[in-house]
């Protein structure tokens, strides 16, 4: 009997930067889709100029720094984070909101820090957060669920909505928001947050809107946040991402969401709600597991997704904003090299 | 006269108290949203930095060594509270703009630097030559930057011109564009942050251009290489 014997790494599939970026693309896709089945065909817009943009905008910055542009673009990096990004906005929204933010993404937060690997903070959250901090109406511009809405539209009238801010049959945004119960609604972390600061319940606020039906709540969302989940699972089999971090986020919402609900059942959601609702599932398997901005070591993963799960509900509790993965994310990049110092492993045959 | 030459180049470019020292980047940052509310930060810094260089400068012969710094913040202190009354009495809507960071010059370490780096070792005129340039400079700096966020931010330029001015300055804003919504980051502090890393990379972008451009032709140096050691 014969033994091949060989050196480590006995991994044989290489994997190019590529190739990586690629599974991620591919890995949206059934969140996407069911992003345009409930929102309508903005999203696909969205996503096809910020890749547009991301792409332009890279070629430029790395011919400017006088670096191989067709390798930097091959990466599928730029490509990614435009994909990101173009997910996380409002269908609708307008398409200089887009590209602004996805030249800040590539060009300042990524390109000035010098590129590909280099980047202390997660491109497209950050160009989120500039977005969202900038424009915070056309960001907060969300529809009801195509089914509920009162006013159905095609392709044709959300593009021609995005760039000219009417419908084909000249509808404008508000008139578009007004569900079906006739109020102008967001989402359901928008709805609950203006119900609490009224004075209602949670139970109360989730019972009251639009986003009853017949999962209970908001089953638009929660559909699109499985199908998320779906996607990262298959990132997650294929070993593109590491577990350590998207169920670490979990871990931490779970724990922060079931301690907060437990004190004040009614000022705070439960854990299905918190987990189903917004970005959380998309930031686990998507946002957090960026192995740039992210934390490098095994240890350092879980305490970085644990604290962004706890900020994320922390700042959708108490904070200003009805969402905050991208807020977390954020913060927690600021926090990656203190807590890469405090964990680095034990080199072997070295004490720690 | 190379004296001043070299004070002048100093103050505005090669050692320029904001984009190079880098000192009082509190008020540089929390004040500039627009280009006027940078000029008039500027003249006030101005104004102080060239009295306190000149008092600074006079007795500077005078002031033990020991307690030489709150002497010198008692001047600065003084200039401080002569501008904040000015622009109080003359200025009375930009001093509600510039709100508390009129009162903070007193802690702009611009000032005490050039009170204990230049002013309080060389003689009156050169000293007040030195706070006007830097002051210009600073000023300079201030108003780039105000009109950079200004412009990204809500596309005007020079608005509010006449709470420095007068009423007549009002005709000065224009207008370059009218975005739907304004551009909030650049306005907000981060913005700031921003802008100033973009100007201080500019500056060094062009320096090194410039130092390629001015650079002397090397001659080229045939290296030997050494077979034996060195004696020793």
């Amino acid at each position: 009997m014969q033994f091949s014997l060989s050196s480590s790494p006995h991994n044989r599939v290489r994997r190019d930067t590529g190739q990586v970026m690629r599974m991620v693309g591919y890995a949206c896709i059934p969140g996407v889709l069911a992003q345009t089945w409930f929102f309508g065909w903005g999203t696909i817009i969205q996503i096809a100029l910020a890749m547009i943009t991301a792409v332009v905008t890279e070629a430029t910055i790395l011919e400017l720094r006088k670096k191989n542009v067709s390798r930097g673009i091959r990466d599928y990096s730029a490509v990614v984070t435009a994909l990101l990004l173009g997910i996380c906005l409002p269908p609708l929204a307008p398409w200089w909101l887009v590209v602004i933010g996805t030249f800040f993404s590539i060009a300042i937060v990524k390109q000035l820090y010098g590129g590909l690997g280099f980047n202390m903070f997660n491109p497209a959250m950050t160009g989120y957060v500039v977005l969202l901090i900038s424009f915070p109406i056309s960001m907060s511009a969300w529809l009801p669920v195509q089914s509920m809405a009162q006013t159905s539209f095609g392709f044709f009238d959300a593009l021609s909505m995005i760039f000219t801010g009417f419908t084909q049959t000249g509808y404008n945004l508000a008139q578009l928001q007004l569900g079906i119960d006739g109020i102008t609604q967001a989402t359901p972390l928008d709805a609950v947050r203006t119900g609490l600061l009224s004075g209602m319940t949670y139970s109360e606020t989730l019972s009251a809107s639009i986003f009853s039906s017949d999962w209970g709540w908001s089953y638009g969302w929660s559909s699109v946040a499985l199908a998320y989940l779906l996607g990262g699972l298959v990132l997650l089999q294929q070993r593109i991402i590491n577990w350590q971090m998207p169920i670490s986020m979990l871990f931490g919402v779970i724990l922060t969401a079931g301690f907060l609900s437990m004190l004040s059942p009614d000022q705070t959601g439960s854990i299905t709600y918190h987990l189903l609702s917004g970005a959380v599932m998309f930031g686990a398997f998507f946002i957090v597991t960026d192995p740039v901005s992210g934390s490098t070591t095994d240890k350092g993963r879980i305490i970085f997704g644990l604290l962004i799960g706890f900020w994320t509900v922390i700042i959708r509790t108490y904070g200003g904003y009805p969402d905050a993965v991208a807020f977390a994310v954020v913060i927690m990049n600021i926090a990656v090299p203190l807590i890469d110092y405090y964990t680095q492993p034990r080199v072997y045959g070295h004490k720690s | 006269m190379s004296e001043f030459k070299e004070l002048t180049w100093q103050g505005l470019w090669n050692n320029n108290p904001a984009l190079v020292q880098l000192l009082g980047l509190c008020p540089l940052l929390a004040v500039t949203t627009t280009a006027i509310n940078g000029l008039g930060l500027g003249i006030a810094t101005l104004l102080v930095l060239v009295g306190s260089n000149v008092t600074v400068s006079l007795v500077r012969n005078f002031v033990p060594n020991e307690i030489r710094i709150p002497i010198f913040v008692m001047v600065i202190a003084a200039f401080v509270t002569i501008v904040q009354l000015v622009m109080n009495a003359y200025t009375y809507e930009l001093y509600l703009a510039l709100g508390i960071f009129i009162p903070l010059i007193v802690t702009n370490c611009a000032i005490i630097g050039r009170a204990e780096a230049y002013a309080s070792k060389n003689p009156v005129k050169e000293s007040a030559y030195d706070g006007f340039i830097m002051g210009v400079g600073f000023a300079l700096v201030l108003v780039f930057l105000g009109g950079m966020r200004e412009i990204i931010g809500s596309g005007s330029l020079f608005s509010g011109a006449d709470l420095l001015l007068g009423a007549w300055a009002a005709n000065m804003k224009i207008q370059l564009f009218t975005p739907e919504q304004p551009f909030l980051l650049a306005i907000l502090p981060p913005g700031a942050f921003i802008g100033m890393g973009l100007i201080i990379a500019l500056k060094n972008i062009m320096d090194t251009r410039m130092a390629r451009w001015f650079a002397p032709q090397k001659e080229k140096v045939v290296a030997r290489a050494r077979v034996t050691t060195e004696a020793s």
